[in-house]
């Protein structure tokens, strides 16, 4: 049990990591020639949340990345990663943008959770976030998503619906934080790591759940050299893009439903 | 006139000791439980039969306090129409989780319900409706694998018997003792109401108090028409959580159905006597029949 609590709470650390890669270094070291495609239309243009279009092995593709930041000044810019509902908005768009030109989607997933401020609640956060979900479900192109280091509630599951989603070794997916959890589970933020045992949090916990399809192992951690795990990355994405791409548009869709259609455990008396 | 100012602050000063005071002194001790209540909005304290009458609006303020969903249900259907769907689906403890089987078995127990959402198909002025409740008094109406579920295969059964879709939500969000599988119900919810939405069904929300989290990210946004139900505390973040972030005390009003309003993100608010007729309007406009003229 202990052994399993550290892991927990280990893998939380790690995914927190300051020297752990961002999701500008995957664009930088996988799309180098990304062009990045600004705001929402509407509003503004969120920080939080990178959008653009690059080739991937001679293809096009649509990335929307959260970004989270680097150095400080950056990650005040980045607003740690936590989206406004513009961020959202902007996904969304570039989103319907490449199913127009039936171009595969990638996303990348690294948010401790969409911000919970003013403005962003009048200007409808929980609105786009749904949204998002209702729309994701329905695209007609492949989406590919991927949990970089933290997967924060609500706020990453507003880029991460797809037929295909995997996470990284050290990269953790839950409802809330641990110490939001423990705070609300025992009155005690500090006791976080034994909350993060208890959460289900893990890219192992959350393959055994069946919510992703693959993890990919960062050898060490990406905090010390990320090549080996985004080497993984790599053929995860050449493999399911191919795979995704022979399915035909209705059977996709079909099969995106499902999958999360049976999410869920109950009983029936 | 300085003295005249210092006269008039003197004298409000006072006024305020003594409004003070009589606040102060008007808080009630003692009272047996479930025969009088204190009101939310103006604390005034009201004899619970009269509230119940009143369908838990305060004769004194009109504040909405929550009111249960076979309440709620009655409130709103022909009577005798509805037939109630899945209700004998129960929660298990996924994550085993410390506690939570405890927790199901007072909710159950306080509220005589199985889960936190009761679902069917009932009449509103006649017309066939596909009906969805949720009851905060359940574990804050939380949305966990059942709600998903239950909330899933109505709008399901909408689609399926092209009906209308009527969802009341009131809930603090996802439900954190099942962890993940909490938070993917809000996409299997979104995504039967894209289907849904995709065959042109009818899906009004009606956002109670409070609707709130995963929920309000969820299906409790996606309506067609997205009704406030005055008194309704509404919004993506709760207040407590918004205070810590950002550190500042929070304008006065937030959150609240007018704030929904008046930021665009509801169509209109909602007082409970006007509730049965207004939706019976809504559906009757939207009858297939009348549409596909």
């Amino acid at each position: 049990m202990m052994d399993i609590q550290n892991s927990a709470w280990e893998i939380v650390r790690l995914a927190r990591h300051p020297k752990r890669p961002t999701s500008k270094t995957v664009i930088k070291e996988l799309f180098p020639d990304f062009i990045e495609l600004h705001g929402d239309r509407l509003y503004g243009d969120d920080p939080s949340i990178i959008g653009g279009i690059s080739s991937f092995l001679g293809q096009p593709i649509t990335i929307i990345a959260q970004e989270k930041g680097t150095t400080t000044e950056d990650k005040i810019y980045r607003n740690f990663g936590m989206a406004h509902p513009e961020g959202y908005r902007k996904a969304l768009r570039l989103m319907k943008q490449a199913e127009k030109y039936n171009r595969p989607i990638f996303c990348i997933i690294d948010t401790p959770g969409a911000y919970p401020g003013i403005g962003a609640e009048e200007r409808g956060q929980a609105g786009a976030i749904a949204l998002n979900l209702r729309e994701m479900s329905r695209i007609t192109v492949p989406i590919i998503a991927v949990v970089l280091s933290e997967g924060g509630s609500g706020g990453a599951l507003g880029i991460g619906v797809g037929d295909s989603v995997a996470m990284f070794e050290n990269s953790i997916y839950s409802i809330l934080s641990p110490e939001g959890f423990a705070s609300i589970l025992y009155k005690d933020s500090s006791k976080a790591a034994e909350a993060a045992s208890l959460m289900k949090l893990t890219a192992a916990d959350l393959y055994q759940l069946e919510i992703i399809d693959a993890i990919f192992m960062e050898e060490g951690g990406l905090h010390i050299s990320y090549q080996s795990g985004f080497n993984h990355l790599k053929s995860f994405l050449t493999q399911e893009l191919n795979r995704l791409s022979q399915i035909p548009q209705e059977k996709l869709l079909e099969k995106r439903y499902l999958k999360y259609r049976k999410l869920g455990q109950y009983h029936i008396n | 006139m300085p003295e005249f100012l210092d006269d008039r602050q003197a004298k409000l000063n006072s006024f305020r000791k003594n409004v003070l005071k009589k606040e102060t002194t008007s808080v009630p001790h003692n009272i047996p439980e479930g025969i009088f209540v204190q009101c939310e909005g103006c604390q005034t304290v009201i004899y619970q039969p009269k509230l119940d009458e009143l369908n838990g609006v305060c004769p004194n303020c009109g504040y909405h306090a929550k009111i249960s969903a076979s309440k709620r249900l009655a409130l709103v259907l022909d009577s005798n129409s509805f037939t109630e769907i899945d209700s004998d689906m129960t929660s298990v403890n996924p994550l085993s989780m410390p506690d939570y089987e405890k927790k199901l078995e007072t909710a159950k127990t306080s509220t005589l319900m199985n889960e936190a959402f009761i679902s069917g198909i009932g009449k509103i002025e006649g017309v066939k409706t596909a009906i969805g409740v949720l009851d905060s008094a359940f574990m804050m109406g939380s949305m966990g694998s059942v709600v998903g579920e239950k909330v899933t295969r109505l709008i399901e059964t909408a689609t399926k018997k092209n009906l209308p879709l009527i969802i009341f939500s009131a809930s603090g969000g996802a439900r954190m003792q099942e962890g993940i599988l909490s938070l993917m119900q809000m996409v299997k919810t979104s995504a039967a109401l894209a289907i849904y939405h995709e065959k042109k069904g009818f899906f009004i929300s009606v956002l109670t108090n409070p609707t709130t989290g995963g929920v309000a990210a969820s299906f409790a946004s996606l309506g067609d028409i997205n009704i406030a139900e005055k008194s309704s505390l509404i919004g993506f973040a709760g207040p407590r959580v918004i205070k810590q972030t950002i550190k500042q005390d929070l304008p006065e009003g937030f959150q609240t159905d007018d704030f929904q309003l008046k930021h665009g993100q509801v169509d209109f608010i909602i007082e409970r006597k006007m509730l049965k007729s207004t939706l019976a309007k809504l559906l009757k406009w939207h009858r297939k029949d009348v549409i596909s003229k």
